[in-house]
C-alpha cells in the first residue's frame, strides 16, 4: 500500500520549496557576479592652480581612504574605482569636470571643492543631475542642498567656539575684538556671524572693530599699527579669518611691531597644520586656532590615521613624503569617504536617494573623536578644539567643548527664523516664531 | 562650601606678599591632596586655592602637573596618595610610569599605567590652577635676561591692574636696568595706583599717565574723567593726562605713517628698479622679472639649509651670505635668458613679451618641480626680528629699517654704476643711440647682457629681501609683477629718477589712505590715480625727450 502519506507530502513540498528558495537565493547571487564591477567615485579637487596646496592633500586623503576600503574587501563586495579630475582651480572648470563625472563616467557619489566658490558652481549641476557631494571643508553656513553632505564646519562649530573661549575665564576674558580677513564670502559672512554673536553677548559695538584685505595682501603695516592702538588698554583679541599667503606677512609684522600672544592673541579660523608647514613658525608660537581636529589629538584612531597618511605618502612617492601632516578638511575628508561607505552598505545600494536617508545619523569613530551625521540637516555633529600654535607647526589642545556640538547651517544669530531640515522640511524653512 | 571657598581667598588675599605664606602643615597637605583625588569639585577647587596659595615654587610645579594630566592615585578611597608621573616606559606589553611624590619629589618607584588613577583636571579645575600659575609665570618672566620679554610682562601687569602686584613691580623697577621695561613698569604701577583709594596717590599716578604718554591708561583715565563720584581735582588731571597722551598718539601716528610709506616705497623701489634699468635700455618688457625675484627667494632658502646643515652656529648670519648669491644666482640666469633668447628679438616688443612670459612660465613650473607647491619656510634671522622702540607706542620693525636701507643702497650703486664708471657711460651710450654707440666702438651686445644680468641681479636681490616680509612660494614673482610694472610706467620709461619717484608716491599715497578707508579701498583707489596719472601724462613722469626717444 503505497499511500502517498500526508507526511511524504510535506516532505516533498519542503524540498521543492526549499529548492525553490535555492534557486531564488541563486538569482541575486548572479546579480552580483555580474555587478563585480567596482563602483565609480568622482574626486573633484584642484591638483593645479592656487588651489592645489590645500586640495592637493584632499585628494590624497580621500585615495587613502578609498585603498583602506578596497583592503577590506570594497562596499558591497564591490571594489570603489576613484575618478580623479582636475578643476585646476578655476570655478567654472569644476560644474564642467563634476557633470563630467556624473553623466559621463556615472559616478556614485563625489568628494570635492574647498572654496565655497567652487562649491556654489557645482551646486547646480548636482542638484539636477540628482549627484552626491560631500564636501569636507569648513565653510560660512547658510546652504542646504538635498545633494550635498558637508562633513566640515558650520559656524557655530568654529567661530563661535573660538570667540566664546576667548571671552571665558579660562581664555583670557578678553573683551575687545578686532575681526580681520580676506575680502571674500567666507570672512564676510564670518565676521557678520561673529558680530552678530559679540553684540548678542553684551559686547558694545565700538569694542568690535571690522577690517577685510584683499586676497595676496602682502603689507599689513597700517593694520598691525592699527591694531597696536586698539588693544592698547589690554583685553583685546583678534578674529582672523585671513586666507592663504596673507598669513606670513600679518604675522610676521605682527610679532615685529612688539605685539605678543599673552597681550594680543590671534585666534584664526583658515590656518591649520597642512598651511603652517612651509611657514616660519616662530612669530605664530602662542596664537590660537578653532577646528575640529588637530594632528596631535591623541586617541588611537588618530594615531593610525596619521600613521596611515604618512605611510601611504611615502608609499605612493608623494612630496613631502612622511614628513607629511595631517588637518581639519583632511581628516572631514576623510570620514566622508567612510560615513557615504557605511551609508551605502545599510541602503544596500548606490542609488543616491536611498543613500542620502542612508547618511542621516550614521556614526563613525573618527580620528579626532565619535561624530555623528545630522538626523536631517546634512552636516554633521562635530567636537569643537581650541588649539596654541608650537614651534613646530603643530597644536596643543587647550579647550575641547564637552560632547558633540550640533550643526546650524543657518546661524541662530544672523538668520533666526531659518532652518535647514530634509525630512520634516524641504531643506531650507521658515521657522514659526 | 563657596562660604569656606571664600573664606579660604581672604586668608590667601590676607597673607603677605605670595612667596612668604606660611608653609602648608602636614595635615592640610593631606586633606587638599585627598580632596584632589576624590570627586567632589567643589572640594577639589578648594584644595587648588590652598595648594596654589602657599606660592611656593614646588606646590606650583605640582599644580603644573595636574593641569598637564601628570598626576595619579593609587589605593583605596579616602586612603589613596597622590603621586606625580613623569617618563613612561613599555618595557613588556604594558605601559610603565615613574612615580614621585608630591612636592619634595622623592622617588616612589614605577608602576603599570593601568594600576593607576589619573587625577584628571578638568576644566573648572584649570580655569582654578591658572591664576596661581599666570603670576608665577609673570615673576619669572620680570626677572628673563630678554628685555622683551620683561616689557611683556610688565604690560600684561599693566592691563591686569590688580593692587597685589604693586609690590612685585616695585621690586623689578629699583633693579631694571632697561629704559623701555622701566617705562612699561612704571606705567603699570600708575595705573595700578589710579585704579587705587589714596587721593594724592591717584593724582601723581594720573600725572605720571600722561607724562608717560601712555596709551594702555586712556580708557582707565577717560573712566576716571567721566567718573562722577571722582574728586574734581582728579578728574581734572584725568582730563589733562588724556588730552596729553592724545595729542602724543597724533603724533606717534603721523610717524608712523610717514616710516610706512617710505617702507613700503622702498619695497616697491627694490622690485621696481632691475624692472626699470631692462625697460629703459633695451625696451624689453621682462615678465619674467617676478620670477627672478623668486629665484631670489629660493636661492636665500637655499643658503640659509645650507647654513642649517653646514654652519649651525652662524645660522643668524646665513641672510649675509644669501644677499650676495641671491644676486649672482638671477643675474646668471637673466645672462642665460638674454643671451639664449632675448638677443635674437631686440627690436620687436610684443614677441619678447611673449617669450618671457613663457619663460616666466617655465621658470615657476622648474621650481615647483624642484621645491614642491608649497611655500618653503624661510626664517627671519635674529637680528632681523622684532623691532626698535624708538618713542613711546612707536616700533619700527628691523626687517623693515633693513629694506630701506637696502633700497637706498641699491638705488646710490645704480647711480654709481650708470654716472660714475666707464661701464655706466657705455651702457648709457647704447640707451641714447644703439647704432652711433655701435660706430663709436663699443660692443652694444655685450652691454646688453650685462645690463640684463644686472637689471635681474636686483630682482634676485629684492627676492632675497621680500623673504623677511613674506612668503617664499612658486607663485611669489605673480604677486609682485603688477605692482613693479605699475611703478614703472608711472616713472617713465628710461629714467631712474622716475621710478624713485613713482615708488615714493605709490608707496607714501597708498600708507596715506589706508588708515582712514581699509586696505581694499586703498589699492582699488591707488589703480584709479595711476589711470587717472597716465591719462594727462601717458609717458609716465620723467619723459624721455629729444632724439633719444626714438633709439
Amino acid at each position: 500500500m503505497s499511500t502517498y502519506s500526508r507526511r511524504d507530502f510535506l516532505k516533498t513540498t519542503l524540498v521543492a520549496a526549499g529548492a525553490g528558495v535555492a534557486v531564488g537565493a541563486g538569482l541575486p547571487a548572479i546579480a552580483t557576479a555580474q555587478s563585480r564591477e567596482p563602483i565609480k567615485i568622482g574626486v573633484l579637487h584642484s591638483l593645479s592652480g592656487t588651489m592645489a596646496i590645500s586640495e592637493v592633500s584632499l585628494r590624497d586623503v580621500v585615495l587613502m581612504a578609498a585603498d583602506e576600503i578596497n583592503a577590506r574587501g570594497g562596499v558591497l563586495g564591490r571594489k570603489l574605482q576613484p575618478v580623479v579630475v582636475d578643476p585646476a582651480s578655476n570655478w567654472d572648470l569644476f560644474a564642467e569636470k563634476a557633470k563630467q563625472l556624473l553623466l559621463q563616467d556615472k559616478v556614485a557619489v563625489v568628494f570635492g571643492c574647498w572654496t565655497s566658490v567652487s562649491r556654489k558652481s557645482v551646486l547646480p549641476v548636482f542638484e539636477n543631475n540628482n549627484g552626491l557631494l560631500f564636501y569636507p571643508v569648513q565653510y560660512e553656513g547658510e546652504e542646504c542642498s538635498k545633494n550635498v553632505f558637508y562633513t566640515g564646519a558650520t559656524p557655530n562649530q568654529q567661530l563661535i567656539p573660538g570667540a566664546e573661549y576667548l571671552m571665558s575665564k579660562e581664555g583670557g576674558g578678553y573683551k575687545k575684538f578686532y575681526l580681520l580677513g580676506t575680502d571674500y564670502v567666507f570672512p564676510r559672512t564670518a565676521n557678520k556671524i561673529l558680530k552678530s554673536f559679540l553684540l548678542a553677548k553684551g559686547v558694545p559695538a565700538d569694542s568690535i572693530a571690522e577690517e577685510y584685505t584683499p586676497f595676496n595682501h602682502q603689507d599689513y603695516q597700517t593694520i598691525v599699527g592699527k591694531i597696536k592702538r586698539f588693544s592698547s588698554g589690554g583685553s583685546a583679541a583678534v578674529l582672523s579669518t585671513i586666507n592663504g599667503d596673507s598669513n606670513v606677512p600679518f604675522y610676521k609684522e605682527f610679532a615685529n611691531q612688539g605685539l605678543r600672544a599673552e597681550n594680543a592673541p590671534i585666534m584664526a579660523f583658515s590656518v591649520a597644520e597642512d598651511e603652517l608647514r612651509g611657514m616660519d613658525t616662530s612669530s605664530l608660537v602662542g596664537h590660537l586656532a578653532a577646528w575640529n581636529y588637530y594632528q596631535s589629538v591623541e586617541s588611537p584612531q588618530n594615531a593610525k590615521f596619521v600613521n596611515a597618511f604618512k605611510a601611504y605618502a611615502k608609499k605612493n612617492n608623494l612630496p613631502g613624503g612622511d614628513k607629511r601632516v595631517t588637518d581639519d578638511p583632511m581628516e572631514a575628508a576623510y570620514f566622508g569617504v567612510h560615513v557615504w561607505k557605511q551609508a551605502v552598505e545599510k541602503a544596500k545600494t548606490t542609488d543616491v536617494d536611498a543613500v542620502r536617508k542612508a547618511v542621516y545619523g550614521q556614526e563613525f569613530a573618527a580620528p579626532g573623536g565619535k561624530i555623528k551625521m545630522h538626523e536631517n540637516n546634512h552636516h554633521a555633529y562635530k567636537p569643537v578644539l581650541i588649539g596654541e600654535i608650537l614651534k613646530n607647526g603643530q597644536f596643543k589642545v587647550v579647550s575641547r567643548t564637552k560632547g558633540l556640538v550640533e550643526p546650524e547651517p543657518w546661524s541662530k544669530y544672523t538668520s533666526p527664523d531659518k532652518g535647514c531640515d530634509w525630512v520634516g522640511h524641504q531643506g531650507t524653512y521658515q521657522k514659526k516664531a | 562650601m563657596r562660604p569656606l571657598l571664600c573664606v579660604l581667598f581672604v586668608a590667601w588675599l590676607a597673607a603677605p606678599a605670595a612667596g612668604q605664606a606660611a608653609p602648608l602643615s602636614a595635615a592640610d597637605r593631606e586633606r587638599a591632596l585627598q580632596a584632589l583625588a576624590g570627586d567632589d569639585g567643589d572640594r577639589r577647587e578648594a584644595a587648588v586655592t590652598v595648594l596654589g596659595g602657599t606660592g611656593d615654587p614646588k606646590w606650583l610645579a605640582f599644580l603644573m602637573a595636574l593641569r598637564d594630566g601628570h598626576v595619579y592615585a593609587r589605593g583605596q578611597e579616602g586612603a589613596t596618595e597622590v603621586l606625580v608621573g613623569t617618563a613612561t616606559s613599555t618595557p613588556g606589553d604594558q605601559p610603565v610610569i615613574e612615580l614621585r611624590s608630591p612636592y619634595d619629589g622623592a622617588a616612589r618607584g614605577r608602576a603599570p599605567l593601568a594600576s593607576l588613577k589619573e587625577v584628571a583636571a578638568d576644566r573648572r579645575l584649570r580655569v582654578a590652577i591658572k591664576p596661581f600659575l599666570d603670576a608665577d609665570e609673570t615673576r619669572l618672566q620680570l626677572a628673563d635676561p630678554d628685555p622683551a620679554v620683561r616689557r611683556g610682562a610688565a604690560i600684561k601687569l599693566g592691563n591686569q591692574a590688580d593692587a597685589r602686584s604693586a609690590s612685585v613691580i616695585e621690586t623689578a623697577l629699583a633693579r631694571e636696568g632697561d629704559g623701555w621695561v622701566r617705562h612699561a613698569l612704571a606705567e603699570a604701577l600708575a595705573l595700578i595706583r589710579l585704579g587705587g583709594a589714596d587721593l594724592p596717590a591717584r593724582l601723581d599716578a594720573a600725572r605720571a599717565l600722561g607724562g608717560l604718554h601712555s596709551t594702555t591708561a586712556l580708557p582707565a583715565l577717560r573712566a576716571v574723567a567721566r567718573d562722577p563720584a571722582a574728586p574734581s581735582a582728579l578728574r581734572t588731571a584725568a582730563e589733562r593726562a588724556t588730552g596729553q597722551i592724545e595729542r602724543w598718539a597724533m603724533l606717534t601716528a603721523a610717524v608712523e605713517t610717514l616710516f610706512q610709506g617710505a617702507s613700503l616705497a622702498s619695497i616697491l623701489l627694490l622690485m621696481a628698479l632691475g624692472l626699470a634699468i631692462v625697460f629703459g635700455l633695451m625696451g624689453v618688457i621682462n615678465m619674467a622679472h617676478g620670477e627672478l625675484m623668486a629665484l631670489g627667494a629660493y636661492a636665500t632658502f637655499v643658503v640659509q639649509n645650507t647654513f642649517r646643515a653646514a654652519w649651525p652656529g652662524a645660522v643668524d648670519y646665513y641672510f649675509l651670505v644669501a644677499l650676495p648669491v641671491s644676486f649672482v644666482v638671477a643675474a646668471a640666469v637673466g645672462v642665460i635668458l638674454e643671451r639664449g633668447v632675448i638677443r635674437r628679438l631686440y627690436g620687436r616688443p610684443l614677441e619678447t613679451l611673449l617669450l618671457t612670459w613663457g619663460a616666466s612660465l617655465i621658470i615657476q613650473q622648474a621650481l615647483r618641480l624642484w621645491f614642491g607647491a608649497a611655500n618653503v619656510d624661510v626664517a627671519a634671522p635674529r637680528w632681523l626680528s622684532g623691532g626698535v622702540p624708538v618713542m613711546v607706542n612707536l616700533t619700527l620693525p628691523y626687517n623693515r629699517v633693513f629694506i630701506i636701507a637696502l633700497a637706498t643702497l641699491a638705488v646710490a650703486g645704480m647711480y654709481w654704476l650708470l654716472f660714475r664708471t666707464n661701464a655706466g657711460l657705455r651702457i648709457r651710450a647704447v640707451t641714447q643711440n644703439r647704432g652711433m654707440a655701435g660706430c663709436l666702438g663699443v660692443r652694444a651686445g655685450r652691454v646688453d647682457a650685462a645690463t640684463f644680468a644686472v637689471g635681474a641681479g636686483l630682482a634676485g636681490l629684492a627676492g632675497c629681501a621680500l623673504t623677511q616680509i613674506g612668503n617664499v612660494g612658486p607663485s611669489l614673482g605673480q604677486n609682485y609683477i603688477v605692482d613693479s610694472f605699475m611703478v614703472v610706467v608711472t616713472g617713465g620709461v628710461g629714467k631712474l629718477a622716475g621710478t624713485i619717484l613713482a615708488a615714493a608716491g605709490i608707496g607714501g599715497l597708498s600708507k596715506g589712505i589706508e588708515p582712514a578707508l581699509g586696505a581694499v579701498f586703498a589699492k582699488v583707489a591707488i589703480l584709479v590715480a595711476v589711470m587717472l596719472f597716465l591719462q594727462r601724462r601717458p609717458a609716465g613722469l620723467f619723459a624721455a625727450r629729444g632724439r633719444s626717444a626714438e633709439a
